[in-house]
């Protein structure tokens, strides 16, 4: 296993376009969550959730991460080094643990910066739009428990979503179909969950869809209106991310490379 | 002592290098991979099936309980009034009329017109409602929705001679008060109507004639006021407007009986904002004062009736449909370059602009095609599912209904050429499909928490903007109300927003022209 990690560390570290696309995720969320910080402002009848607010730019790094997670094992195929990956290590699961692994580890470096650069612009520039002690605003800040859990949990989304792609990637081979896969899912279902006025079945997409139950890890308020509470909704994502894996990790065994 | 021997060539005879046979070589790549014939099939099928699930909601009210389950009432909408040209229209407002049974002519001079934002939004309080209406109106009868004409004092728009709920002119511009009052004069000749407005009652200026075809002799003339609820604010709020008449004046076939008071539409929920106490009306002498709420214009969605374009669930299809496309439009091109039969496409074809040309031109038309026939399916299925679970579904007319099923068709197809052109100057598949996927779906899950002026930039900017060609449904400008994405308007056009996104795919086919000519394979 070590061995494993020490190779597809070699592989993930030697290419330029993982450093682009980490910085990608990183600067596009920070950028998106600034841009929406700056952009919306204090209204008096309607509480509005801050630390949620300044995470909005995690919509958009996901569609990024799912591409590097999509690349670490679609490129192989596309290249046809897959077949010198697995002469050289014939047992495939450790190989597809090994990239996830890594892939876990870069992704939520990237994504703890991103985080973090989300809330400090949020803490900069929300004040300054209104949302105020003065307005029952406070300042965004990790001390506060459901903001640290926000954070946290948004990074933790972020890895789920990489395992979730490079699940989808390792049964589908073709980067394309991968990604327009994975996008879709995450993107479409909250899409339906939003034409569908059914109360049941709109609450029910609402907590099967891997993105809308995921990202009920940013709420902070108002927890009992949530279709999921925010742990077993990361818990649905989660089980999308394994589902995926081990339907790649069958596929992956059982047909020829 | 050497011959020469003619050297080989062929007998086979040569084949022509027409810019169809290119065509037909791409049509060729592209309808012989049966996973992609398959996946387009897949997308027109699901298009459907989305539309069809986004026709299955009911109108209703909603609530959420404390514990967090919503609960739902299920309230069939009634259905709409409608105007003399089939339109929904909203026909409520406060009426002191008598009968006029042929020509003649009503004078009354407007000396105060103001309103009140009336209670649901905290005390009553005075606010100015662009739209309230006060002055002198004529209609076939008493029921709502029939045909009429009315000049009028606004306090936003000046003097307005409107009819029959669409038509709208201007007249002398300016705000109504006891120092600067309005003269208003409605005449009738025959199906004729026409206007006047004066300063002073001596010196009159003429707004327009306007015919109300197949009027019948006996109508009803007289004075109305009525007010449009208040969206400038956080939530629509009712509003009452108050009008003092003075010098009212009658000649022409008038029978000598009284006025009649009669609030229209006050037995209707179709307006809930109907708000006027009962002591809407006073007389003095010459001097009449009338209160009156509601509106007499063309329905919208989001207004009073609470929607139903079909526009949203449409919307949404298009977007689930465009996924496959994009990927499809990017696999077009980067599978040639991953197995390397670009070298053999740029070889047959060594003009490469050309070859890119027709690869453009066959995926452009072949998603036209299939998005327009989804689209018309979609449409039609989702318009009957709407309709068929009580809701009211606007009224499109054919050629608005053919509008969108062709702007649509157009919009996948110039997104497709886009995608393609990304993906020849990427050369790999991955940022393709997530640059078109982030641009046009992205667009639809982050609006939901970005505020109206961001959502409306991007509709306008982006290539998303091209989603307009979505929106079917009538704006007026006589009515100032929600004309937001979520009630299915766009704030650019349909075609405008269609050349946004041509602007955007003609620059990247030029960009990827350029580089295919310039670069190695």
């Amino acid at each position: 296993m070590r061995d494993a990690l020490h190779a597809e560390w070699t592989k993930l570290r030697t290419l330029n376009s993982t450093y682009w696309l980490l910085l990608a995720v990183a600067v596009l969320t920070v950028g998106v969550s600034a841009a929406v910080a700056a952009t919306s402002s204090y209204q008096p009848n309607a509480y509005q959730d801050t630390p949620k607010l300044s995470l909005s730019g995690i919509d958009l790094g996901q569609a990024v991460v799912a591409v590097l997670a999509v690349l670490v094992i679609s490129n192989e195929y596309a290249t046809g080094m897959l077949c010198t990956t697995f002469t050289a290590m014939p047992r495939r699961l450790v190989v597809v643990g090994a990239k996830a692994a890594t892939l876990t580890g870069l992704v939520l470096v990237a994504g703890v910066i991103a985080v973090g650069g989300s809330l400090i612009a949020g803490r900069v520039i929300l004040p300054g739009n209104g949302f105020t002690v003065a307005h029952g605003y406070v300042l965004l800040s990790l001390s506060h428990g459901p903001t640290l859990r926000a954070a946290g949990g948004s990074a933790l989304y972020l890895v789920l979503v990489a395992l979730f792609s490079l699940g989808v990637a390792t049964a589908l081979r073709e980067p394309a179909t991968s990604i327009g896969v994975v996008l879709g899912l995450l993107y479409l279902l909250p899409l339906l969950a939003r034409v569908v006025s059914d109360p049941a079945w709109h609450r029910h997409l609402e907590q099967f869809a891997p993105m809308t139950a995921g990202l009920s890890i940013q709420a902070t308020t108002n927890l009992q209106s949530l279709p999921v509470s925010p742990w077993a909704g990361l818990g649905v994502l989660a089980a999308w991310s394994a589902g995926a894996l081990l339907i790649g990790g069958v596929l992956l065994n059982i047909r020829d490379a | 002592m050497t011959t020469s021997s003619a050297p080989y060539r062929s007998e086979l005879p040569v084949g022509r290098d027409g810019f169809a046979q290119l065509l037909r070589a791409e049509f060729t790549k592209l309808r012989t991979v049966r996973a992609w014939v398959i996946a387009l099939g897949a997308a027109a099928v699901l298009t459907v099936v989305f539309a069809w699930v986004g026709g299955q909601q009911s109108s209703g009210t909603c609530t959420s309980s404390p514990s967090g389950t919503p609960s739902c009432t299920k309230v069939a909408t009634p259905p709409a009034l409608v105007g003399p040209g089939g339109e929904p229209v909203v026909d409520t407002f406060s009426f002191l009329h008598r009968p006029l049974t042929g020509s003649g002519s009503l004078t009354a001079q407007v000396t105060s017109l103001s309103e009140l934002t009336a209670p649901g939004n905290g005390p009553d309080h005075p606010g100015v409602v662009p739209w309230s209406k006060a002055g002198i109106l004529l209609e076939e009868n008493t029921t709502q929705g029939s045909a009429y004409a009315a000049v009028m004092v606004t306090p936003g728009h000046g003097v307005r001679l409107q009819y029959n709920y669409t038509h709208d002119t201007g007249g002398l511009p300016g705000t109504v008060s006891a120092s600067s009052p309005r003269w208003l004069r409605l005449t009738r000749a025959g199906d004729l109507i026409t206007g006047y407005d004066s300063l002073d009652g001596a010196h009159w200026a003429k707004i327009g004639t306007v015919p109300l075809t197949g009027l019948t002799d006996s109508v009803q003339a007289g004075l109305f006021v009525t007010s449009p609820a208040d969206d400038a604010g956080p939530s629509r709020s009712a509003t009452e407007a108050t009008a003092t008449f003075d010098q009212v004046h009658l000649a022409g076939d008038f029978p000598s009986t009284s006025w009649n008071s009669q609030v229209m539409g006050a037995d209707t929920q179709t307006y809930p904002t109907q708000v006027i106490g009962p002591n809407w009306f006073r007389q003095s002498g010459r001097t009449f004062t009338i209160s009156g709420s509601g509106d007499i214009a063309p329905q919208v969605a989001g207004g009073a009736l609470g929607g139903s374009g079909d526009t949203t669930s449409l919307l949404s299809s298009a977007a689930l449909g465009l996924i496959p496309v994009i990927v499809l439009a990017t696999l077009f091109i980067t599978s040639e370059y991953r197995r390397g039969l670009i070298r053999t496409t740029l070889t047959a074809s060594p003009r490469r602009g050309r070859a890119l040309s027709a690869k453009a031109i066959v995926i452009g038309s072949v998603t036209f095609v299939g998005a327009c026939i989804a689209t018309a399916i979609a449409e039609a299925v989702s318009r009957h599912a709407l309709s068929a679970n009580g809701n009211y579904v606007f009224p499109l007319s054919t050629s608005s209904e053919v509008r969108v099923a062709i702007g649509t068709g157009l919009l996948f197809a110039i997104a497709a050429v886009l995608v393609l052109a990304l993906a020849t100057i990427l050369r790999r598949s991955a940022g393709a499909v997530v640059t078109g996927i982030v641009v046009f779906v992205l667009p639809f899950v982050i609006s939901h928490p970005l505020s109206p002026a961001v959502s409306d930039w991007l509709f306008r900017t982006t290539p998303a903007a091209a989603f307009a060609v979505e929106g079917a449904l009538p704006r007026f400008a006589q009515v100032s109300d929600a004309y937001t994405m979520q009630n299915g308007y766009y704030p650019l056009g349909p075609w405008l927003g269609l050349a946004v996104l041509g602007a955007y795919a003609a620059v990247a086919f030029g960009g990827a022209v350029w580089s295919v000519r310039r670069r190695d394979v």
